[in-house]
C-alpha cells in the first residue's frame, strides 16, 4: 500500500519524503484546491523544486485541483491543470466532471485520480468516472463502513485510496454546503470550510465563545479544551439538549484496520492535513511508514504499536481518535 | 405546460412521512398549479413506508392530472442494497429519473435513458453541463449555493456552448445542505442508525438544531442536514424568467404548502403583492445565496 502524505509547503513536502511517504500531494496558491489557507500551498517555482526533490528520491507527486470551477473562473482551473501537467506531476487529483473532461482531452497521458470531493461512494459511480474520464484511482469519501468498502473493493474498476489519518469530515465530501450557508464560502467554491476570516473568539461571563460569522458554534467553561470552530463540531441545542449534535472534535485514525485494507486490495492510504505544520506531517508520516513496513513484513500478526497510537492521539483534534464510519457503530 | 412562463415544480418530500400523509398530500397536489412533481425517497434507504410501486401509483394519478412526473434517486448511495433499489428506480419504464449521484448517472447513461440532473451533482460550469448533455441530460438543477449573478452567466455560457437544456432553481424550502452516513435524528434519540426505530418519522418538518443562543442554524432530517431558515425566492421569479431559468422548485413541507404554491403561482403571474413582512408559514426566511452572500442571510431584514 502506498503512503500518500500532505504537502502544504516545500518544507512539509521534504519532511514527508524524508520520513517515508511514497507519494505527496500539493495544491497551488488559489481557490483551485480544497485547502486554500493564507501562506499555504505552492507557486510554480516551489512546485518545481518539490517535484524535483520527490522524484530524485524516487517518490511520486500528485497535484490536487479539487474544487469546482466557478462560472467566472473556468480559465483559472484549466490553467492549474495545464501548469501541473507541464510541471510533470504523476497524477492530477480532480473532482469536477468538466475539469476531468478537460484533463482527459488535453493531457491524456497524465493520470487522473478522482478526488474525495467527487463523492463516489459506489462501484457504479466509480464506473461512471472511469468510463467517462478514464480515471486510474479514486479517493473514497469517509462515510463508508468497512463492509461497504469491502463490497466496493470487490467490484471497482479503478485503484482505491482511503483516508487513514487526520481531520474527519462526517458529511459526504463534495456534497456539503454547510460552510457557505454560514459564511458564503465552501469547499466546492473556494476550497475552504469554516474559514478563519469568519472566526471570532470572545471571553464572556458565560465562558469563552467561538463564533463563525456571528453564529455561536461553541462555548467553553474554564479549563475546557477549546477547539477550532469547525461548524459541524460545535455544541448545539436540539430538542432541549445541548451536545455535539453532529460530531465531537476528534480525528480519524485507521491504523488498526491496516491488515483488512491490505487484504481488500486498497492501493493507498492517505494522510489528511495540508494545513498542518511540517513537524506534524513529519511525525505522522514517520509513524505510518513504520506501521506499513511492519504490515508488509508480517500481515497476519500486525498490531498497532501502543506508542504509534499514543503519538497519533497527541496530534489529534480533541486528543482523541475514532474509526469514524468504517466502524458501523459510529453511525 | 405553457412555455411563456416560469414552470413550478414540487420537489420530492425530504422528510419521512407516514404513508397516509404522502397519499393525502399528493391527492391535494394534483389540483395545485404546479407543472412538475418529483416523487421518491432521496434521503434514507431505511425509510420504507413507500415502495417503488406506491410511488408509481401516485405518479400515474398525477400524470392523469396533467403533471409531468419525475422519480428522484437517493443522494447518498452506500450499499449493494441501495444500488439494487436504484436499478429498479431507473428501470421503472414510466417516468424520467432525477439523478442525484453518479451511480444514477452511470445506470441511466449506460441504458441510454434520459435524466434530470440533480443539484447535488455539482453543476458549476458549462464543461460539466456539456458532459451531462452528451450522456442524456434533459434538465438540470443549479447548485443550492450558486448566486443569481453566477447562474446568469452560467446559463448564458451554456447557451453559447450549445447546451440548451432547461435549468431549475430551488426557490422555496429548507435547503438540502449535507448528507452523512450518520443519522443525526437517531443520534439525538441515542439510538444506533441500524436500530433507529424510524424516529425521524416523528418530525414531519425535521428537527431544529439551534445555537446556544437559540438561533435556528440547521434542520436535522435523518442523515441529511437542511438549512435552519427557509429559502424564499418568491420575489425573484421575474428575474429568474429574464435570466433564462425555466423551473422554480418548491420543496414540500407538512404545513401550509397549498398557500406556498398559491403564492408562487400568483408571483409568476405577476401578481406579487407589495413586500409582505409576513412569512407564508411560521419559519425564519433566508435568500442569501441568491445574492452571493452567506445562505442564511435574509435581504428583507437587512438595512442598507
Amino acid at each position: 500500500m502506498e503512503l500518500v502524505c500532505p504537502a502544504g509547503n516545500l518544507p512539509a513536502l521534504k519532511r514527508a519524503v524524508n520520513e517515508g511517504a511514497d507519494a505527496v500531494y500539493f495544491g497551488f496558491q488559489n481557490s483551485t484546491n480544497a485547502r486554500q489557507f493564507a501562506g499555504l500551498n505552492f507557486t510554480d517555482k516551489r512546485a518545481r523544486e518539490g517535484i524535483d526533490y520527490a522524484h530524485s528520491h524516487g517518490k511520486r507527486v500528485f497535484c490536487a485541483i479539487n474544487t469546482y470551477p466557478q462560472p467566472d473562473g473556468w480559465q483559472q482551473w484549466t490553467r492549474a491543470v495545464d501548469q501541473a501537467a507541464e510541471l510533470g506531476v504523476d497524477a492530477l487529483i480532480l473532482a469536477d466532471m468538466g475539469l476531468l473532461d478537460y484533463a482527459t482531452r488535453h493531457h491524456p497521458n497524465v493520470a487522473r485520480h478522482l478526488s474525495v470531493q467527487g463523492s463516489a461512494t459506489s462501484h457504479e459511480a466509480l464506473r461512471f468516472y472511469h468510463e467517462q474520464f478514464g480515471i486510474k484511482r479514486a479517493v473514497l469519501p469517509r462515510v463508508l463502513s468497512i463492509t461497504q468498502v469491502r463490497d466496493l473493493a470487490r467490484q471497482t474498476p479503478v485503484e482505491l485510496e482511503v483516508f487513514a489519518f487526520g481531520s474527519l469530515c462526517i458529511m459526504a465530501e463534495g456534497r456539503c454546503y454547510l460552510s457557505s450557508y454560514l459564511t458564503g464560502e465552501s469547499p466546492n467554491t473556494r476550497g475552504v470550510c469554516s474559514p478563519a476570516a469568519h472566526v471570532r473568539w470572545e471571553e464572556t461571563p458565560q465562558g469563552l465563545e467561538s463564533r463563525l460569522n456571528g453564529v455561536l458554534i461553541d462555548r467553553y467553561a474554564d479549563g475546557e479544551r477549546a477547539g477550532y470552530p469547525t461548524l459541524c463540531k460545535g455544541r448545539f441545542e436540539v430538542d432541549g439538549e445541548t451536545y455535539h449534535a453532529i460530531e465531537e472534535p476528534t480525528s480519524l485514525n485507521t491504523l488498526e484496520l491496516l491488515p483488512e485494507l491490505r487484504e481488500l486490495g486498497i492501493s493507498a492510504v492517505k494522510i489528511e492535513g495540508r494545513q498542518r505544520s511540517p513537524a506534524y506531517v513529519s511525525k505522522v508520516a514517520g509513524i505510518w511508514r513504520q506501521a506499513l513496513d511492519r504490515l508488509e513484513r508480517a500481515p497476519d500478526r500486525f498490531h498497532p504499536d501502543p506508542t504509534w497510537m499514543a503519538g497519533l492521539a497527541e496530534l489529534s483534534e480533541g486528543a482523541t481518535t475514532t474509526l469514524g464510519a468504517y466502524e458501523r457503530r459510529w453511525k | 405546460m405553457p412555455s411563456d412562463k416560469l414552470h413550478l415544480s414540487l420537489g420530492p418530500v425530504l422528510f419521512y412521512w407516514t404513508r397516509d400523509h404522502y397519499v393525502d398530500f399528493y391527492r391535494e397536489a394534483a389540483d395545485w398549479p404546479v407543472d412538475i412533481v418529483t416523487l421518491g425517497e432521496t434521503v434514507c434507504s431505511r425509510r420504507r413506508d413507500m415502495k417503488l410501486d406506491d410511488w408509481l401509483g401516485i405518479g400515474r394519478e398525477l400524470a392523469q392530472s396533467g403533471k409531468q412526473v419525475v422519480l428522484a434517486s437517493q443522494t447518498l448511495i452506500e450499499s449493494e442494497a441501495d444500488l439494487r433499489d436504484l436499478r429498479k428506480l431507473c428501470d421503472n419504464g414510466d417516468f424520467i429519473v432525477e439523478a442525484n449521484d453518479q451511480s444514477a448517472l452511470q445506470r441511466l447513461s449506460s441504458a441510454r435513458l434520459p435524466f434530470i440532473a440533480g443539484a447535488a451533482l455539482n453543476l458549476y460550469n458549462p464543461a460539466t453541463l456539456g458532459v451531462l448533455a452528451r450522456t442524456g441530460m434533459q434538465r438540470w438543477q443549479a447548485p443550492v449555493e450558486m448566486s443569481r449573478d453566477d447562474l446568469t452567466r452560467l446559463i448564458a455560457d451554456c447557451r453559447q456552448a450549445g447546451v440548451n437544456q432547461p435549468c431549475e432553481v430551488f426557490a422555496y424550502g429548507h435547503l438540502p445542505l449535507a448528507w452523512s452516513s450518520r443519522c443525526f435524528t437517531a443520534r439525538r434519540h441515542q439510538k444506533p442508525k441500524d436500530r433507529c426505530q424510524f424516529v425521524c418519522q416523528q418530525y414531519p418538518e425535521g428537527l431544529a438544531l439551534r445555537s446556544q443562543e437559540s438561533k435556528e442554524v440547521f434542520t436535522l432530517n435523518g442523515i441529511q442536514t437542511l438549512s435552519g431558515a427557509c429559502q424564499d425566492l418568491r420575489h425573484e421569479l421575474s428575474a429568474m424568467t429574464e435570466m433564462g431559468v425555466s423551473v422554480a422548485r418548491l420543496s414540500p413541507r407538512a404545513e401550509g404548502m397549498p398557500e406556498v404554491v398559491q403564492a408562487f403561482h400568483q408571483a409568476r403571474s405577476g401578481e406579487l403583492p407589495a413586500p409582505d413582512p409576513l412569512a407564508l408559514v411560521d419559519a425564519e426566511l433566508c435568500d442569501g445565496y441568491w445574492y452571493g452572500r452567506p445562505g442564511m442571510d435574509n435581504s428583507r431584514t437587512q438595512t442598507g
